[in-house]
């Protein structure tokens, strides 16, 4: 998958979403949520967030705080099972390629309606796609990240970001069949259809609260009385409230949802942007649950009879290293021979939560694409100080955030540094706020010479991972090797799935030869609920949906 | 007495004139210009020209300051970065919060500052005087945020007596009237929503009154000190008027009156103070919007608190002045 | 002029007038305040704190900047080893030696405190010391400006100064912190002078021709320096609070290795259930000292106070 530049900028801020290949590490996981014998229907459940939602418009969406909300409200044609990424039935029963890929025919659900009402039919299925291939506006598009990603660009293309759009019509026969085609085949799909971002939303209420429209004042965006007041879509809960004073975003049960109805009569997520707050709040019983408690308390919040629920890994935290500025850094003995220096399996011990494994590649394990066959390199200071010992380098650190993969950015350089200079390297740090300059300078502006950042998976696609990093020359690496660039393009380009795996195996193998990053470590996120709460199921790709959860009454 | 008002705000005018050039200043000294600042990791240079475009910031410098100011007064403090709302609007949707807690800090600073306050002055050189002396001192050298973090350690995560932060519990479904948790419940009769409100209250409350009640306890305590030596009151007491007269006609009315100052000017300071409080209980008030505006560099939101902050102060200052003024006559007069 | 200035700019425009009187009556002032047992205490906390921070590297038993093994070993994300032989009170939360980390914060902690101080020292002499000297509309653009800056609540100050760097490093906090004080010692220092303008000696200078720059430097400033000590004394106290707040804002220094008693306190609070003394000790020594430069700086204060010269 290659990507360009803005979405790639954008994604790396972003908690992943969507997969297409099963992980058989999911497996235990989806058990749990099949039952629901003993599960009481009734009750109120608060979710404590980290950051308030933007909107309610899927489309627009690019942020986890966002999506959380938005994916309890809307459907898709396809979907995820829960607690893995192995494809399932929503809102279409059915789908097929057509025409050698350049087509996919879905057999729609029927009896479906939207929360206002509207049916929902294949008319109402060609709306949304039409309406996404002719968004038009700079702001719209340019907070259409996942679309854009999936279908390269739109009818009106309004930035040079954007390439040919894959779009070539939506064409329906009868009420429920319906056939989105294509350019070109992609190997994006199906799975792409499962994406919070392609949400079905009604058609009506979209005309009638202007959806299309989003401004924008600097870096500030503002979007339609549809996405903040009345997102309308088909899923089990429908918004009731947003207050933004207090930061609660209140949902309730849909009683005419299609499928099982959700156990909650109200879901409630409430911002609270700092963590030892949300945990105080667990604790007190105010919220009933939070995401990425810190690994720190992993054993105290347990301890304390909360269910601490460790998602399935499905990420890379990798040291970046920028050739453009540091001559001494194009050279390959230097690159080695700093991936020698890095103590990984010390800093997954000390600085992640358990579970946290040290990484010699950047493809997750049970990827196509991943492979023994990778140069590997043991963590050896004595060796490396030959080579590194009174190298310079800039290192830019990220502030103020926490992501899945780097729960604490601060103390992993810290560990970093501290094996860096026991082999003789002279480290200048750069902190910047992820927000406030960070990404900024890394990722657009390539300032510096080595750099913490990572990956969650949003395909199950060795090229969702390698190919989106190394795929051509970024300011964030300052490298260019055709070797690389080339085997990636080939892999990307081969719609056979297996041959596809091999493509992407071959190029790994070049890429751990050249170490123009240094993969450090994959680290399961969790999830934390109290004890009360029965049904959640933990998605590695963070996409836990709440219709099947349900709360024991205490009282 | 109008003579009085009128000149103290024409005096208030060339304040705010170079508080307005001095917030202008600011903005155009963001790193790399307004206009990357605003732009963050979208910055292109194209993308920067169009928007300095946008902004007027080609405009020679007086034009673009009259232009900031013109903005300022019609209240148009641009669009935060962090929620795509206006900047006023997300003033005053979470202006009643702060307002709410710094008036409890205060009413808590006050009610049991004046009292200690009198108290130690009376019994000067005892063991209490010292004993309010030295935690008055101490209590303003705790850094304010790990205060409150041991507050609610204590409090909350240790005894489970108060709620740990918010403002109130989401189950409680209040209806919101005027923005004022503790009040909005006694308005609509829903009085477990204020006494839940108040229970929330208390802990952020406490940890901002930590500095104005020192500050008033030792006021207090300086003011009456000087009004018993005074020779009225000498007067007073050897024309035999019992000591309880002394004390509440004379001494104590006498004093409050720079009590009172201080009380009004630890108001305008309580508002801007609630940042550390505010971000350690997640009380979502305009410390909390600083907070986060600071952790992601949202601009126009800092410029518009900061000035802010600066505005209600002198404001404030002037409240305090003209109110003083209609106590003790003789002030109008100098 | 209005009888009510607000209390901030009262107390200082007091205690520059304390000034007057020159030299001797300092010398008096000095042997008060020696008699006066709390500037006792404030004075042994501030030697002790500064002759720890001065010989710091020395006293210091394991390299501070440098994580050990024999405590990395048992670290993990839910445990940091406590005292241990060789590690009086064990490992912080990196792996580093707490104890030396603790002793070696004292340094920087009292650099950044007193380099923001000196800032505003500095650039308070200039504004105040032109704003004195030359008098008239510089006098009063001048002061319009301290008074506009004085109305800024302290950390609102610090916040908007810190957030116009890029990036905060140990020079931002320096200067953030130190702006907040500008003001202050600018009123003083213009007070101070103006209040010697009419004393005698200065009148007799005058009269005697000396030139201005002479007067202003020979006679002015030196007898504006107790109100200067006072002040700078209890500037040191707030400083060390503000760039501990300035750190719990997320706008501290940066230098990971840095240590310093607010960055290791808005740092320990993440871990304060695994080891709370991580934060207990920092926070301790911050009051501590804080502390002692406040009694240090008000018994002075009080000292210099002619209601106390009796």
């Amino acid at each position: 998958m290659l990507q360009h530049r803005a979405t790639r900028l954008k994604k790396a801020a972003l908690i992943g979403l969507a997969s297409a290949l099963a992980l058989s590490v999911a497996a235990c996981a989806s058990e749990r949520g099949q039952g629901g014998e003993g599960q009481v229907r009734g009750g109120t459940l608060t979710f404590g967030s980290a950051g308030d939602p933007k909107m309610f418009d899927a489309t627009f969406a690019t942020d986890g705080e966002t999506f959380r909300p938005v994916r309890q409200m809307f459907d898709t044609l396809i979907t995820y099972k829960q607690g893995s990424a192995d494809l399932a039935p929503a809102l279409a029963t059915k789908w097929e390629p057509v025409d050698d890929g350049k087509g996919w025919k879905f057999t729609l659900r029927e009896g479906v309606k939207f929360h206002d009402g509207t049916d929902f039919n294949a008319d109402a299925v060609c709306f949304n796609f039409d309406r996404w291939y002719n968004m038009k506006g700079a702001a719209a598009q340019s907070q259409m990240i996942y679309y854009a990603d999936v279908f390269g660009g739109f009818k009106n293309n309004t930035s040079e970001d954007f390439g040919e759009p894959l779009y070539a019509g939506c064409e329906k026969d009868g009420d429920y069949t319906v056939t989105i085609k294509l350019k070109r085949p992609s190997g994006a799909f199906p799975a792409a259809f499962g994406l919070t971002s392609l949400s079905i939303g009604s058609p009506t209420a979209m005309k009638k609260y202007n959806a299309d429209e989003v401004k924008q004042s600097g870096e500030a965006f503002t979007y339609s009385e549809y996405a903040t007041e009345h997102p309308t879509g088909t899923g089990p809960f429908k918004l009731e409230s947003y207050d933004k004073s207090n930061g609660t975003v209140t949902m309730v049960r849909n009683e005419d949802y299609w499928g099982e109805k959700a156990y909650l009569d109200k879901l409630i997520f409430k911002t609270i942007p700092e963590e030892q707050a949300r945990k105080d709040e667990l604790r007190a019983g105010t919220i009933d649950g939070y995401d990425l408690p810190s690994p720190a308390d992993y054993e105290t919040l347990e301890k304390e009879g909360h269910q601490v629920m460790v998602r399935p890994v499905f990420n890379i935290l990798y040291l970046g290293i920028n050739q453009k500025n540091n001559p001494k850094l194009r050279d390959l003995k230097v690159r080695e021979a700093l991936e020698m220096a890095i103590n990984k399996e010390q800093l997954a011990k000390t600085r992640l939560p358990k579970g946290a494994i040290p990484r010699d590649q950047f493809v997750p394990k049970d990827l196509p694409g991943y492979t023994e066959d990778v140069v590997k390199r043991e963590y050896n200071p004595d060796e490396a100080k030959k080579v590194l010992n009174g190298l310079k380098v800039k290192f830019h650190i990220p502030t103020e955030v926490t992501r899945p993969y780097m729960p604490d950015p601060k103390t992993i350089a810290k560990s970093i540094i501290s094996d860096l200079k026991a082999v003789g390297v002279e480290v200048q740090e750069v902190s910047k706020p992820w927000n406030g300059g960070y990404l900024d300078d890394v990722n657009v502006n390539g300032v510096h010479d080595l750099h913490l950042l990572g990956w969650t998976g949003d395909y199950g696609d060795a090229g969702n991972f390698i190919g989106t990093f190394f795929g051509r020359k970024k300011a964030e690496f300052g490298f260019t090797n055709d070797k690389i660039f080339d085997a990636l393009a080939k892999a990307d380009r081969e719609p056979d799935p297996d041959k596809r795996g091999e493509l992407y195996e071959q190029a790994a193998v070049e890429i751990s030869k050249y170490v123009p990053a240094i993969p450090l470590t994959s680290s399961p996120p969790a999830i934390v609920v109290s004890k009360d709460v029965q049904g959640l199921v933990p998605s590695p790709l963070t996409d836990e949906r709440f219709v099947t959860v349900s709360k024991k009454q205490s009282d | 007495m109008l003579r009085f008002i009128v000149r103290r705000l024409l005096q208030a005018i060339p304040t705010l004139f170079i508080l307005s050039l001095l917030v202008f200043a600011w903005f155009r000294a963001l790193p790399g210009g307004p206009a990357s600042a605003m732009l963050g990791e979208r910055a292109t240079p194209q993308r920067i020209a169009e928007l300095n475009e946008q902004m007027g910031l080609n405009d020679p410098i007086p034009l673009q300051y009259v232009n900031f100011l013109g903005r300022m007064l019609t209240g148009d403090f641009g669009t935060s970065t962090i929620t795509g709302d206006s900047v006023l609007t997300e003033i005053g949707r979470h202006f009643p919060a702060t307002i709410e807690l710094a008036f409890a800090a205060l009413f808590l600073a006050v009610a049991f500052g004046i009292p200690f306050g009198y108290l130690a002055a009376r019994y000067r050189g005892s063991l209490f005087d010292t004993g309010i002396v030295v935690s008055t001192l101490v209590g303003v050298a705790v850094p304010v945020f790990f205060l409150g973090f041991l507050l609610k350690y204590v409090f909350s995560t240790q005894l489970s007596l108060l709620p740990p932060s918010g403002r109130q519990d989401v189950d409680i479904d209040a209806t919101s009237v005027t923005g004022f948790a503790t009040l909005d419940g006694l308005l609509t009769g829903e009085f477990d929503a204020t006494i839940n409100a108040l229970q929330h209250l208390a802990l952020p409350a406490i940890a901002l009154a930590t500095i104005p009640f020192a500050v008033i306890v030792r006021i207090t305590r300086a003011s009456v000190l000087d009004v018993l030596n005074e020779d009225f009151v000498r007067t007073a007491e050897s024309k035999g008027l019992t000591a309880q007269v002394v004390r509440t006609r004379h001494v104590l009315r006498n004093a409050l009156l720079p009590v009172a100052t201080t009380i009004g000017l630890q108001t305008g300071l309580l508002l801007a103070g609630a940042v550390l409080t505010e971000k350690v209980f997640v009380w979502r008030g305009l410390g909390f919007l600083l907070a986060q505006g600071i952790e992601q560099r949202d601009y126009p939101r800092l410029q518009a608190l900061i000035l802010l902050a600066a505005v209600v102060y002198v404001v404030v200052n002037l409240l305090v002045d003209i109110s003083y003024a209609i106590i003790d006559p003789r002030v109008r007069v100098s | 002029m209005q009888v009510l200035l607000d209390r901030k700019k009262r107390r200082i425009d007091k205690l520059a007038a304390a000034g007057e009187g020159g030299t001797s009556l300092a010398k008096d002032a000095l042997k008060r305040m020696m008699r006066n047992p709390v500037a006792v205490v404030g004075l042994v906390i501030v030697a002790l704190f500064v002759l720890l921070a001065a010989f710091a590297p020395w006293l210091t038993p394991k390299d501070p900047y440098k994580p050990y093994p024999e405590l990395l070993e048992n670290l993990t994300v839910t445990h940091i080893p406590g005292s241990m032989p060789g590690f009086v009170l064990g490992s912080d939360a990196d792996g580093f030696d707490f104890f030396s980390r603790l002793l070696i914060a004292s340094q920087q902690t009292l650099i950044v405190a007193v380099l923001a101080t000196l800032f505003g020292l500095l650039l308070g002499l200039i504004i105040g010391g032109l704003a004195g000297a030359l008098g008239g509309w510089v006098d009063s653009v001048l002061m319009r400006l301290v008074d506009v800056l004085l109305s800024l609540p302290a950390l609102i100050l610090a916040v908007s100064i810190a957030a116009l760097f890029a990036r905060s490093n140990q020079w931002t906090v320096i200067i953030a912190v130190g702006m907040v004080s500008v003001p202050v010692f600018a009123r003083l220092l213009r007070g101070a002078m103006l209040a010697q303008r009419e004393s005698d000696h200065v009148l007799a200078a005058t009269a005697l021709g000396v030139k201005r720059s002479t007067i202003v430097f020979r006679h002015m400033l030196p007898n504006a320096l107790g109100p200067v000590i006072v002040q700078a004394t209890l500037t040191l106290a707030t400083a060390i609070l503000e760039a501990a707040s300035l750190s719990y804002l997320g706008l501290g220094d940066q230098d990971t290795f840095r240590a310093e008693w607010g960055l290791m306190l808005a740092q320990a609070q993440r871990v304060f259930e695994v080891k709370p003394s991580l934060a207990f000790f920092p926070a301790g020594a911050i009051i501590i000292v804080a502390l002692g430069f406040t009694l240090l700086g008000e018994s002075m204060r009080e000292a210099l106070d002619p209601k106390n010269r009796r």
